[in-house]
């Protein structure tokens, strides 16, 4: 019996120590191959290069271009979806009925439940041409990859944020109340002041899942590398290039294969350092009201 | 001249309409996305689409044989791997493991794989599956794959669902002689399979709309059998949408829409259930 126990214990702890073996993988995999691909290419030019065309013949390699694409869509991508977000937030805990916001709740996370590949066709087939029709804009676009994704990360935001102000005490609300504040007010120099760090939690998540989202971008925003911030632009972002690389065959040891993890290292630092900063503040501010 | 009083109470009323109509926005967009996707589409929704294979020569009697196929076998694969480690993972980190730093790096590393683009999970694929284990552009490449993906997710539904069953559940099995295991295995897991569930079913359905991790482990774009087995090249539904998006052809994008309207409702059904289990869990259980 002891014995069973122990082998059922041990077999258990080998499979949370999995979840460890996956990150020193990501990571070790991720350095390998950068490593590799840094004995032929210089850092500086990395770094400063204004092209990123490891397809071409005339090879060069400037991350700058890739992480102005990726910068372009994730501000559109927030800049529509923090002010939305935050409305609703503030809207079902202190606007409006109990009931609806029971029932809107679970539809607003279907948003983020839906396919990225199902949002991807949105911003080709219907976004794209509806822009058109106003402004001047490619085919492929940082636009409206940028606006869809924002739509797609609303429940990042506004579900987050609405737990943490659920969280802020009754009892605060109420003393506010009592001053004679309106439910605006209350809102935005009461509950918001006390729940800013689950906010802030909420919007550090919604950038780090639009930096890593792929899909919307590869269909949308289109595979040209452009060092650019004019969203009417074909842009590549980092994402994209790794779908455009991986889509066809590529050989192993090659530059373009190298360059993959290059890539993909630049952007596991950015989602990686976002990911910390809102866990410790998670853990630092969490349930201050207890 | 309008008081201060009167001017907050205007700019009170004017945030309340802009907070009804953020909120319906998304889901206002999502619905008028969906009619026009499913009118596209639904012409082409018969039982061959179900049964033809895609060609690219007759795009008006393509299907999505093979990507239905690929997308239950990787179902079906990703379950068996991630169902049990996930699980597993869960029952040690809420019963076994003691609280202190190993306890917290498990904990932190947990919350930051979930954070990670899952375009880094195919490159660790490609990697370490696809090269180094020889497995090629195989079903069971893209699945272990996904597991890897969805793993996080499942244990963290484990442990919020075991969490849950109070401690004097536990306390009666000890009492009667039960040991840990015996506890966990007739008590804890029975009352808590809903939420374990519920995660499992969420994870699952999240597998199933991933592309980009599978562009980069090999899924093909040119796939016209379903897989025979597990080293068997495959494609899934998503793949197959994608495939067919930039194809010029009205016919293509005819395709493409009723590729997506069939991925929709598999997710929609599967997210439906979830919540319902939720739902019905939580009613038929109060401690």
């Amino acid at each position: 019996m002891k014995v069973k126990e122990m082998i059922i214990e041990k077999l258990l702890f080998l499979c949370a120590s999995i979840s460890v073996l996956i990150t020193v993988g990501i990571i070790l995999v991720l350095l390998l191959d950068t490593f590799e691909f840094f004995q032929e290419v210089s850092f500086v030019d990395f770094i400063t290069d204004k092209k990123w065309t490891p397809m071409f013949k005339d090879k060069h390699f400037g991350i700058g271009s890739l992480l102005a694409g990726t910068f372009l869509t994730t501000v559109i991508a927030v800049g529509v979806a923090i002010p939305i977000g935050l409305s609703i937030a503030i809207y079902l805990n202190e606007f409006a009925p109990k009931g609806f916001r029971k029932r809107i709740k679970p539809a607003l996370e279907l948003l983020a439940a839906v396919p990225t590949i199902v949002y991807g066709f949105f911003a080709l087939t219907v976004v794209t041409p509806f822009l058109k029709q106003f402004i001047d804009i490619d085919s492929f676009n940082a636009l409206s990859a940028g606006l869809v994704m924002g739509i797609m990360i609303i429940p990042y935001i506004s579900s987050i944020s609405e737990d943490a102000l659920y969280a802020v005490p009754k009892s605060l609300r109420e003393a506010a109340y009592g001053m004679g504040t309106t439910r605006l007010q209350t809102a935005f120099k009461v509950t918001i002041p006390a729940a800013s760090s689950g906010i802030i939690v909420s919007i550090i998540l919604a950038i780090s899942r639009a930096i890593g989202e792929t899909m919307i971008v590869a269909i949308a925003a289109g595979q040209k590398p452009t060092l650019t911030l004019d969203p009417t632009e074909t842009i590549a972002t980092i994402t994209s290039f790794i779908v455009q690389v991986t889509t066809g065959d590529v050989e192993h040891g090659s530059i373009e294969y190298k360059s993959l993890f290059a890539a993909g290292i630049t952007l596991f630092l950015f989602t990686f350092m976002l990911n910390n900063i809102s866990y410790f503040i998670k853990k630092k501010y969490q349930e201050k009201y207890d | 001249m309008i008081s201060v009083a009167t001017k907050n109470r205007i700019k009170d009323k004017l945030f309340e309409y802009w907070g009804i109509i953020s909120t319906l926005i998304g889901i206002v967009l999502l619905v008028v996305f969906m009619t026009d996707i499913f009118m596209q589409g639904v012409s082409r929704i018969d039982t061959t689409f179900f049964t033809n294979s895609p060609s690219g020569l007759k795009p008006e009697t393509s299907g999505i044989f093979p990507a239905l196929l690929g997308t239950l076998w990787i179902l079906f694969l990703t379950a068996s791997i991630s169902i049990p480690l996930g699980v597993g993972a869960g029952i040690y980190l809420e019963e076994y493991s003691e609280k202190n730093w190993v306890s917290t790096l498990l904990e932190i590393n947990i919350s930051n794989l979930a954070g990670v683009p899952s375009i880094i999970y195919g490159l660790l694929g490609l990697e370490v599956f696809v090269r180094i284990m020889g497995l090629g552009k195989s079903v069971l490449a893209g699945a272990l794959t996904l597991s890897l993906l969805v793993l996080p997710i499942v244990i963290v539904a484990t442990r919020e669902a075991i969490k849950a069953v109070p401690d004097s559940i536990k306390q009666a099995a000890y009492a009667l002689g039960a040991t840990k295991w015996q506890t966990i295995w007739t008590q804890v897991l029975p009352s808590s399979i809903g939420g374990v569930l519920t995660g499992v079913i969420l994870a699952l359905s999240r597998a199933i709309g991933e592309t980009a991790p599978l562009i980069v482990v090999g899924a093909a774009a040119y796939i016209y059998d379903a897989p025979d087995g597990v080293l068997s090249e495959y494609t899934v539904i998503p793949m197959q949408i994608y495939t067919w998006m930039p194809d010029a052809r009205e016919a293509m994008k005819v395709n493409a829409a009723a590729g997506i309207i069939v991925l929709l409702m598999i997710t929609l059904v599967m997210n439906g259930f979830a919540v319902y289990l939720r739902n019905r869990w939580q009613k038929k259980i109060k401690w």
